[in-house]
């Protein structure tokens, strides 16, 4: 390693100011910092510092979601032997998993990095990490049959207008995967949506359809038939977006999460009791078939559990504060059943619930920091009286 | 019946090098007082260079509250006033002539003296100094009448000096200090204990209010334990003094001397034998530090790692200080260490599988493990910042230099060390006290 720290040592002069590569400064920066830790000592304030740092925080998330990505491209594969009726082993299907979804993570990681890499040469920043993390969800996200060059237009949309207008990682007011997946869905509404998307290569004869499309059909038909058992969406069995399907993967990377204390237990918990709560009110009304959709059910079926652990976390555009976090998810929960069931054009509430609630998050902070400010003014009253 | 207040949020930080409570006596022959121990001050010189000076001599005044002066800690010679950039001046050095003569301030009683009696004393000898407020941090101003005047008689920051050590056997000029400074307030003393404080003379001091308070770090902290008891409201001012200040204070009265003698704390991982030094304030720390600190790059803080400051092994300790630390300079790279599992490395995160040893003492270098970025993480520094503030959102309005906002949501009850854990746990590595200190005074000149 030293002789790799020497050589580093050695081109680096070439890559500052004056030197033969000075455009690619943050460049040779990221490689940089990303093979050995800086050697810069702390100058004012706390002599000693906590060992972690934005690498370490966005690579527990990234460790976070390897079960889901795991298990999504087995899935894709699973679903599409599935959708032919042949019987595949399991090497097979991850195989054919890997072939279709390999391409949208190099695809996803190739062009955000690419648009972080020159804003920050531009700005004359140090690169962020925050692109890590996104990069990975945004192929989570999509469909598995997704069209490489929407993922291309998605990332890059996500990183500029969701987050590199408004000044980099840490300034963004929507989360950019979920920004991505919002482009997607309103830009190439065909792609998105109907049974087509969700296996990949699917059989033409197979429905193909999502527990969430075959929710929103019951409103129709008035009863609503699920193809899957409730072990299956669990378990994640389904047609669904690639990281989407297993709750079970998503609780494991939940408990990564909290365990680690990089993902917030309250914003999770809020969620699901939100979720819960508007499952089992509209369980109450009960006036049509996807009302009747036991409430449970919702916490398994399409992104909610994703969402709530990986998405709705997002410190960046969740509320900061500890008790705007239980709102904010709670709020997060709600709506996004509310959508789900109220409103069919967009079976997929989550992502416009928490779209939604980003927006409001520094809203929900403001009023609960108006409240501190109000206890500390009341202190003053009876000195005053 | 004494109140005890238990806070669940804080970390102590588990360091190698605690001191051994051995005390060992040095007689230091040069002293400094740097000026910029004292915040807010414009020092304007009162002697020259050469100038013979007796313990408690004046040095200089402050330019803006020309009552508050600042005396010579020993008897020798005026060897050099050192000035930086722009003429700041940074030291004023005396080369002690060993003679310890003494300027008599007559000993007194406190208790059957006026408050204006004991303020022109202490003003006079130069240790009204030891007496300092809150908000801001500054010497306090004689004219004030303070709504509560608070000691805290423990540290629970990392290698802190154990404070019932040090008042041992100094338990008449303590109790002499707690009655000067209840006849300053004309009010009980705040005396605030931790949960392992054992000395009979914090516990069963007069004049004083016990409040125990058990927790970690930064429970030790005086501004902590003003939050819980009775909170700083806009245009409160609140005194305060560390257990060796009120001991000083003390001495002056019984013995109508500056007795600037105090135990100090040489602690940390780079120091051979840890233990406690009796010593002088503002002396140099070259003697303690000669054949005890091992070899390599090392870090030398005048007070805590947290808060304190660098100082070089020919410097001189803080006139507030009662501790040293040494530990390791961490001027090294680091190949992917921000992957590696780290059951070495100390984190207040799991993140690090150091959780698996939740005992292990750590030798803590000053790498900054990382590199600076904006806020990212939210809801850490609430987790190790015991009080109804909203950290993030204060530093903000720090940032943006919003005033009111800044007022509104607790500026006056913080110092920078209050949020030194801030500091430390912080993903983005914000330098958080620098950003505190630059609040305060903001708020200090719109005030004034």
């Amino acid at each position: 390693m030293k002789a790799l720290r020497k050589q580093l040592d050695k081109i680096k002069p070439q890559f500052r100011k004056g030197g033969k590569f000075e455009k690619l400064e943050s460049t040779f920066d990221a490689f940089e910092t990303f093979l050995f830790v800086p050697d810069k000592t702390t100058a004012h304030g706390s002599h000693i510092r906590d060992s972690i740092d934005m690498k370490r925080t966005m690579s527990i998330v990234v460790i976070a979601l390897i079960p889901t990505l795991l298990f999504g491209i087995w899935n894709a594969g699973h679903q599409h032997f599935l959708s032919f009726g042949e019987v595949a082993s399991f090497w097979d299907k991850f195989l054919f998993g890997l072939w279709k979804i390999l391409p949208i993570i190099v695809v996803s990681y190739v062009v955000g990095l690419g648009i972080e890499f020159a804003f920050a040469q531009f700005r004359h920043h140090e690169v962020n990490e925050g692109f890590l993390v996104s990069g990975m969800l945004i192929p989570l996200v999509v469909p598995p049959d997704v069209p490489l060059w929407m993922v291309a237009l998605a990332t890059a949309f996500a990183v500029i207008i969701g987050k590199e207008v408004f000044g980099g990682t840490g300034m963004n007011i929507l989360n950019p995967a979920l920004t991505a997946r919002a482009f997607l869905f309103f830009a190439y509404p065909a792609y998105m949506s109907g049974d087509k998307v969700w296996i990949a290569e699917k059989a033409d004869a197979y429905s193909g359809a999502t527990p969430l499309a075959e929710a929103t059909a019951g409103i129709e038909s008035g009863v609503v038939n699920f193809s899957h058992s409730f072990m299956d969406m669990f378990l994640g069995f389904i047609p669904g977006s690639i990281g989407e399907t297993s709750t079970l993967a998503i609780l494991v990377g939940a408990l990564i999460l909290v365990f680690t204390g990089v993902g917030s237990l309250r914003i999770i918990i809020s969620v699901i009791f939100g979720g819960v709560f508007m499952g089992g009110l509209l369980n109450i009304i009960g006036v049509n078939a996807y009302m009747e959709v036991p409430f449970y059910y919702h916490l398994v079926m399409g992104g909610f559990a994703f969402g709530a652990v990986y998405m709705a976390t997002d410190p960046v555009t969740a509320s900061q504060t500890n008790t705007g976090k239980l709102i904010y998810g709670f709020l997060i929960g709600l709506m996004a059943v509310l959508i789900r069931v109220l409103n069919p054009a967009y079976p997929e509430g989550m992502m416009l619930a928490i779209l939604l609630m980003n927006v409001f998050a520094p809203l929900i902070d403001h009023y609960v920091v108006e409240a501190n400010i109000k206890r500390r003014l009341k202190r003053i009253k009876p000195i005053a009286a | 019946m004494p109140k005890t207040i238990k806070l669940f949020k804080g970390l102590n930080i588990r360091i190698k090098g605690a001191a051994e409570k051995t005390l060992t006596a040095l007689t230091p022959k040069t002293y400094a007082i740097k000026p910029t121990d004292f915040i807010g001050v414009f020092p304007r010189m009162l002697v020259k260079e050469g100038d013979t000076v007796m313990a408690g001599s004046p040095l200089f005044i402050d330019k803006y509250r020309d009552n508050i002066k600042f005396t010579s800690p020993v008897s020798g010679v005026v060897s050099e006033i050192k000035r930086g950039d722009k003429r700041l001046l940074m030291e004023v050095r005396i080369e002690a002539d060993g003679k310890n003569s003494q300027v008599n301030f007559v000993p007194a009683d406190p208790g059957k003296l006026t408050k204006e009696e004991i303020s022109g004393k202490m003003l006079e000898s130069g240790i009204w100094t030891l007496i300092r407020q809150r908000p801001y941090g500054i010497i306090a101003n004689p004219l004030d009448t303070p709504k509560a005047i608070h000691v805290s008689a423990f540290d629970t920051a990392p290698l802190a000096p154990d404070y019932d050590f040090i008042v041992n056997g100094q338990g008449d000029a303590f109790q002499a200090g707690i009655d000067a400074l209840a006849k300053l307030g004309n009010c009980k003393i705040n005396l605030n204990v931790g949960e392992s404080t054992s000395a009979k003379e914090f516990l069963s001091s007069r004049n004083t209010e016990i409040t125990t308070f058990k927790g970690k770090h930064p429970i030790g902290n005086v501004g902590i334990q003003i939050h819980h008891i009775d909170p700083i409201n806009k245009g409160d001012i609140v005194w305060f003094a560390g257990v060796q200040d009120v001991i000083t204070i003390g001495n002056f009265f019984l013995k109508g001397i500056y007795d600037a003698a105090i135990t100090v704390a040489l602690a940390g991982s780079e120091v051979l034998k840890p233990r406690y030094f009796r010593t002088m304030r503002c002396a140099e720390v070259a003697p303690m530090l000669k054949g005890n600190i091992s070899e390599g790059k090392v870090r030398l803080i005048s007070g805590n790692v947290l808060t304190g400051s660098k100082i070089r092994h020919d410097n001189y300790i803080n006139f507030y200080d009662s501790m040293i630390s040494a530990i390791p300079e961490g001027d090294y790279h680091e190949f992917l260490g921000w992957a590696l599992p780290g059951l070495g490395k100390f984190s207040f995160s799991r993140t690090f599988f150091s959780w698996l040893t939740p005992g292990k003492e750590y030798r803590l270098d000053t790498n900054l493990h990382g590199g600076e970025r904006a806020f990212v993480m939210t809801g850490q520094f609430e987790k190790v910042l015991p009080m109804d503030i909203y950290p993030m959102q204060l530093l903000k309005a720090i940032m943006t230099e919003d005033i009111d906002l800044m007022e509104n949501l607790g500026i006056y009850e913080v110092e920078p060390e209050d949020l030194a854990l801030c500091e430390f746990i912080d993903t983005s590595k914000t330098e958080i006290q620098t950003l505190v200190r630059k609040g305060l005074e903001i708020m200090r000149k719109e005030m004034s």
